[in-house]
């Protein structure tokens, strides 16, 4: 909402200045987007009018005009195509000063003497306009500094409006809060009815009374719609930002501003029969006054005549019944519809209007009867004609009602932390507009007016008392609390904890956006059907991301592209996965790793990240709850986007947490990815808290194994064994080499195994140590003809 | 006698010019050995008198302890130096750079979430979290939000039908765990959010905090307090807040938080928005099953990214996703 400041000051004059009547209404809770000069600075500018405007002898589009201040002519140069004779234009004299510090001075323009200037609207700062001339009212007297007379020392104040505040969408509304705020009165307008000089009235049927509860009209006739709308209207207008069209529609919108009604009005020549407010018929049609014809649902409410729809109720009117220069006779309309009947219609069409924005809202809906009677005292103001029977028509039992509301003092205090003195109390709310009544000590019963369609409990009247005595005087005191203590397991690994320890081992995290590219999304997995979204930004941030890989993989490349060839990645974030009808939002976190193992640096290492790298930090990750020994891994075939030689499954008592695994050589092609890249992705690991186990008096016995097994063989397997049969004295065993070459059957390969055994209680003797050695050899003999390498 | 004090002085100049630890050791076999030259000596005792004996055997004895000494001096110093020249010859430059990796680090959304947990999480708050793919219900309806209200049209929803959107802010949390849990009530809601807006200020995706705490008579100056203190914890600077009246259809009282951030050219201080605050709403209580009659609560919510920028200097909001490494490894 922007106004005008005077405009504001006629109502209510607060000694204060621009910035601090802006400070207070934001502080009241009508946030003041912005302020600006109704025009720039300038000076020595004054009323001219132009005696004459002959050809100029040697430029075809210059004009020499005489010009004068009332009291002397001057010769001015002139390049504007409407520079005529008898027209009154703001003239900058020798000696002014326009905006930018333009100084006028004499000048020669091609051998014709000019002295000053005549202005159009952007060369004073007072808008865009550069069609010609700024042209004034004819009764203007020349001579008058121009910024007298058109009040330009004015400055607009644009005021952001939150939904609930549709009572400040007008100048009566800002006018009550700043009332409020400085605790003065405001002045309203004297708004007296007109009496009519017709009977005629024009019949209204209301069909759909709970959409429009109330609807009054009232026709004037003989109308001189061509008479110009006075200047101090239209800038009024303009400095709320509407433009000016004819006199009727300005004076409508002049009532909206100023009390918060939209009006319409209709050539009456056009209506036939009556006016009928009614729900439209299914695939109805209207053509509206900016030329779109839209198909109507029983949804939408209409504004038709006893033939046609004629309008969109509350949000636009149809082209055709609108005012033109033709029209004589006018049908003023001035309603209330109910919000929910109009919230979200405009916008189903691709509207916005000042009219949908107030009804959506809420209009109050005792004002309609005294914004038709201001409209008409200013119609008839300037266009003169003669009004009819104002008709109103109401359905008082679907008219909103005015709630009672029981305010305690001591809820005030509760909630505000303050007590606030009961008179402040009474005070603010009354200048607010609510009628307030002492019901006894500390109780009232409070009345919402018409215009307040957000007041409705104890709690909103909290409000407005808190805000007008100021947020900035309430107190502040730290909150006392019961020291109850919550719940902290030991055994679960906190997500940050996993963040940071990747952090350690050289990860950087990332953060991507959980819609990803749809055929991304199926290039790693096609297998599922990702979650799409109605109204995405655009295609290819449309489909929810069902796994964190793609995104990392995303962002690698998006590195690669920027001259960074190594990448250690990781990713925490919910993956939305479908499962039988339902999503699954699970929390994932993501790792990759790419290009060398080691930073590049003095050392020579250059050697390129593998599959062990990953799985060493995987397994890192899996050892953070101190049970690590509870982890397995898996060789894997089944996520697609993996490598399936080189792909494995983290397993928790059968169950898998994670995978790890090189991206697809035919995915990293695809991607034009140079080199291979390595990935994991899975839940978040949860440990156990520790538990001590007595300390071994006894020696250790170390005893080692090399045997070969055919290549086909997973190590994980042979050391599964190896520990089933060992038993509860093997304390250690370790797989110290792995070796292929020389010297052994291309198809297998030798394993170098480490087996430390203790016993708790006693030193184990050798008899017994080979007695174990001798059951492990031979159940690796027996499950994977493994063979004892001497 | 001057037999005895030449050996000495030979088996002195010996040592002293004996090179290394064989060296000396021959020096001393010569010298000290069974058949050493003084040793030698002393078996020549025998055939002095028993008078003359004991002092020649002592001066013999001396002789041997000056050689010894000398043995003994010289095997220090030599050690001493092989020891130097072994540390000299094993000196490293240690200037190198340490091997191993490179440290990573944190997105900076994440430091912050994480410090804002962690100032919550010191006055008792707990972290709770909620699903993404939210329902209309828990988004809107439930937080006072109806069907066709205006503030819907504030919140650029991402739809997949009627009834299932993307959640629009951290809200719907509170919802869930006031469905669940009686007060009192402490709790902060870190999380991703989104709206279906994208421009060099906004992106479709970006994070909030929620903090909600119910109890007995909460008052708007616990409210206050908790907001102003946060901030100045959260800057690590005293700085100047202010809450303007505001309108959120889910708190009540409702405000928006302003923080000084520097001045304009005129001296005024430049207020920034920070967050959103208010009293919850008691429909929003009865919607969750908490008797308002009986409990008062408050609610914030705050933007990451924009606390983020302010405290780290980030000038555009789309680096943060990004990632790219010359924005990542700014932060550690």
């Amino acid at each position: 909402m922007k106004f005008s400041e005077q405009w504001l000051r006629e109502w209510v004059d607060p000694k204060a200045t621009t910035e601090e009547l802006a400070h207070q209404i934001t502080m009241a809770g009508l946030e003041v987007d912005g302020i600006e000069a109704v025009a720039s600075e300038f000076s020595g500018v004054v009323v001219g009018e132009i005696l004459s405007a002959e050809q100029h002898p040697d430029a075809d589009k210059l004009r020499v005009c005489r010009v004068t201040d009332g009291s002397d002519e001057y010769q001015v140069v002139c390049g504007a195509p409407n520079a005529r004779k008898g027209i009154k234009v703001p003239f900058a004299k020798v000696g002014a000063v326009l905006p930018g510090d333009f100084k006028i001075k004499k000048a020669r323009l091609r051998g014709v003497e000019s002295f000053g200037m005549l202005c159009a609207e952007d060369e004073l700062g007072i808008s865009e306009e550069h069609v010609g001339l700024m042209e004034l009212p004819l009764d203007a007297a020349a001579g008058e500094c121009l910024r007298d007379f058109m009040l330009l020392d004015d400055r607009i104040v644009d005021v952001d409006l939150t939904p609930n505040r549709a009572d400040c969408l007008s100048l009566a509304g800002i006018a009550r809060e700043v009332g409020v705020n400085y605790r003065q009165p405001v002045n309203e307008p004297d708004i007296k009815p007109v009496p009519p000089k017709l009977d005629d009235v024009f019949a209204v049927t209301i069909q759909a009374p709970a959409d429009c509860p109330r609807y009054v009209g009232r026709v004037i006739r003989n109308l001189n719609v061509t008479a110009p709308t006075p200047l101090w209207m239209k800038e009024r207008l303009r400095r709320s930002g509407v433009r000016s069209i004819d006199p009727i529609v300005d004076v409508t919108n002049y009532v909206m501003l100023e009390l918060g009604q939209p009006m319409h009005g209709f050539d009456l020549a056009t209506l036939s029969g009556s006016i009928i407010v009614r729900r439209a018929t299914e695939g109805e049609k209207l053509t509206l006054l900016d030329g779109q014809e839209i198909t109507l649902s029983s949804e939408n409410l209409l504004i038709a005549d006893e033939q046609k729809p004629l309008a969109l109720a509350g949000i636009m009117g149809g082209e055709v019944t609108g005012v033109s220069a033709e029209t004589r006779d006018v049908f003023l309309e001035s309603a209330f519809f109910n919000p929910i009947s109009i919230a979200g219609k405009a916008r189903a069409f691709g509207l916005h209007t000042d009219s949908s924005h107030r009804f959506e809202r809420g209009v109050d809906h005792q004002l309609q009867v005294r914004a038709i009677e201001r409209a008409t005292a200013l119609i008839v103001d300037i266009c003169g004609g003669e009004p009819g029977v104002v008709n109103e028509v109401s359905s008082a039992e679907h008219l909103p009602s005015q709630p009672l509301i029981t305010l305690h003092a001591q809820k005030m205090t509760d909630l505000l932390g303050l007590e606030i003195p009961d008179a402040e109390i009474e005070e603010l709310l009354t200048r607010l507009g609510l009628q307030v009544e002492l019901e006894s000590s500390g109780v009232w019963q409070v009345k919402v007016p018409s215009y307040r369609f957000d007041i409705e409990l104890e709690v909103d009247l909290v409000e407005e008392v808190g805000r007008t005595y100021g947020y900035d005087r309430l107190p502040s005191s730290a909150p006392q609390m019961s020291l109850g203590m919550t719940p902290l397991p030991e055994a679960h690994v906190e997500i940050s904890l996993i963040r940071r320890t990747l952090v350690a081992v050289g990860y950087r995290e990332a953060i991507n956006y959980s819609f990803i590219d749809p055929k991304l999304q199926s290039l790693f997995q096609p297998e599922l059907e990702p979650v799409m979204l109605a109204n995405p930004i655009s295609a290819d941030m449309s489909a929810m991301r069902t796994s964190l890989v793609p995104g990392l993989v995303k962002t690698l490349q998006y590195n690669l592209n920027r001259q960074r060839n190594r990448v250690r990645m990781f990713e925490s974030g919910l993956t939305f996965v479908k499962k039988g009808g339902v999503v699954e939002q699970n929390l994932q976190m993501a790792g990759l790793i790419y290009g060398t193992r080691h930073p590049e640096g003095w050392t020579g290492d250059n050697s390129r990240v593998d599959f062990f790298d990953l799985k060493g930090d995987l397994t890192t990750i899996a050892s953070l709850g101190g049970n690590g020994d509870d982890y397995t891994f898996k060789a894997i075939t089944d996520i697609p986007y993996l490598h399936p030689g080189q792909s494995a499954e983290l397993l928790r008592q059968g169950e898998r947490k994670a995978y790890l695994g090189a991206l697809h050589p035919s995915i990293q092609a695809k991607l034009g990815i140079d080199f291979p890249v390595y990935v994991f992705e899975g839940h978040i690991v949860d440990g156990v808290v520790a538990e001590f186990n007595e300390l071994s008096k006894h020696p250790e016995v170390r005893r080692d194994l090399a045997i070969v097994v055919d290549l086909a063989i997973n190590a994980g397997d042979v050391l599964e064994v190896i520990r089933d049969t060992a038993g509860e004295w093997l304390i250690n065993l370790r797989l110290f080499d792995v070796y292929q070459g020389k010297g052994i059957d291309p198809h297998r390969k030798s394993l170098a195994l480490g087996l430390t055994l203790q016993h708790p209680s006693r030193t184990l003797n050798d008899d017994e140590v080979n007695e174990i050695f001798a059951k492990v050899v031979s159940a690796l003999t027996e499950r994977f003809d493994a063979a004892l390498r001497m | 006698m001057e037999k005895l004090e030449s050996l000495v002085a030979s088996g002195q100049q010996a040592v002293a010019e004996a090179a290394d630890a064989a060296a000396l050791d021959q020096v001393r076999v010569q010298y000290l050995g069974k058949k050493g030259e003084l040793t030698q000596l002393l078996k020549g005792l025998g055939k002095l008198s028993t008078e003359e004996r004991p002092a020649a055997g002592a001066h013999i004895n001396e002789a041997k302890q000056q050689v010894q000494d000398a043995i003994t001096a010289r095997k220090f110093s030599l050690e001493n130096a092989a020891l130097l020249q072994r540390l000299s010859a094993e000196t490293i430059d240690v200037t190198l750079p340490g091997r191993g990796q490179d440290v990573g680090g944190l997105h900076p959304v994440t430091r912050t979430m994480e410090r804002i947990e962690g100032i919550f999480a010191n006055i008792g708050f707990q972290v709770a979290e909620g699903p993404e793919i939210e329902d209309d219900y828990h988004n809107f309806e439930a937080l006072n939000i109806p069907g066709h209200h205006p503030a819907r049209a504030m919140h650029d929803t991402f739809y997949f039908d009627a009834h299932t959107l993307l959640r629009t802010h951290t809200s719907p949390v509170q919802v869930r765990v006031m469905e669940d849990r009686q007060p009192p009530l402490r709790i902060i809601c870190p999380g991703k959010v989104y709206r279906c807006d994208s421009d060099l200020t906004h992106t479709p995706m970006f994070h909030q905090v929620e903090g909600l705490l119910v109890d007995r008579k909460v008052s708007f100056a616990d409210l206050k307090s908790t907001v102003e203190e946060f901030l100045r914890v959260f800057f690590e600077r005293d700085l100047a807040v202010r809450f303007r009246p505001s309108y959120f259809p889910f708190t009540e009282p409702s405000a928006e938080v302003d923080i000084e951030w520097g001045r304009d050219s005129e001296g005024n201080v430049k207020w920034l928005e920070v967050m959103g605050c208010g009293m919850v709403h008691p429909k929003v209580f009865t919607a969750s099953g908490i008797d308002p009659e009986q409990y008062t609560g408050y609610a914030f919510g705050m933007g990451v990214e924009r606390l983020a920028m302010l405290r780290y200097g980030v000038n555009d909001l789309r680096m943060f996703f990004d990632n790219d490494l010359r924005f990542l490894e700014q932060f550690h």
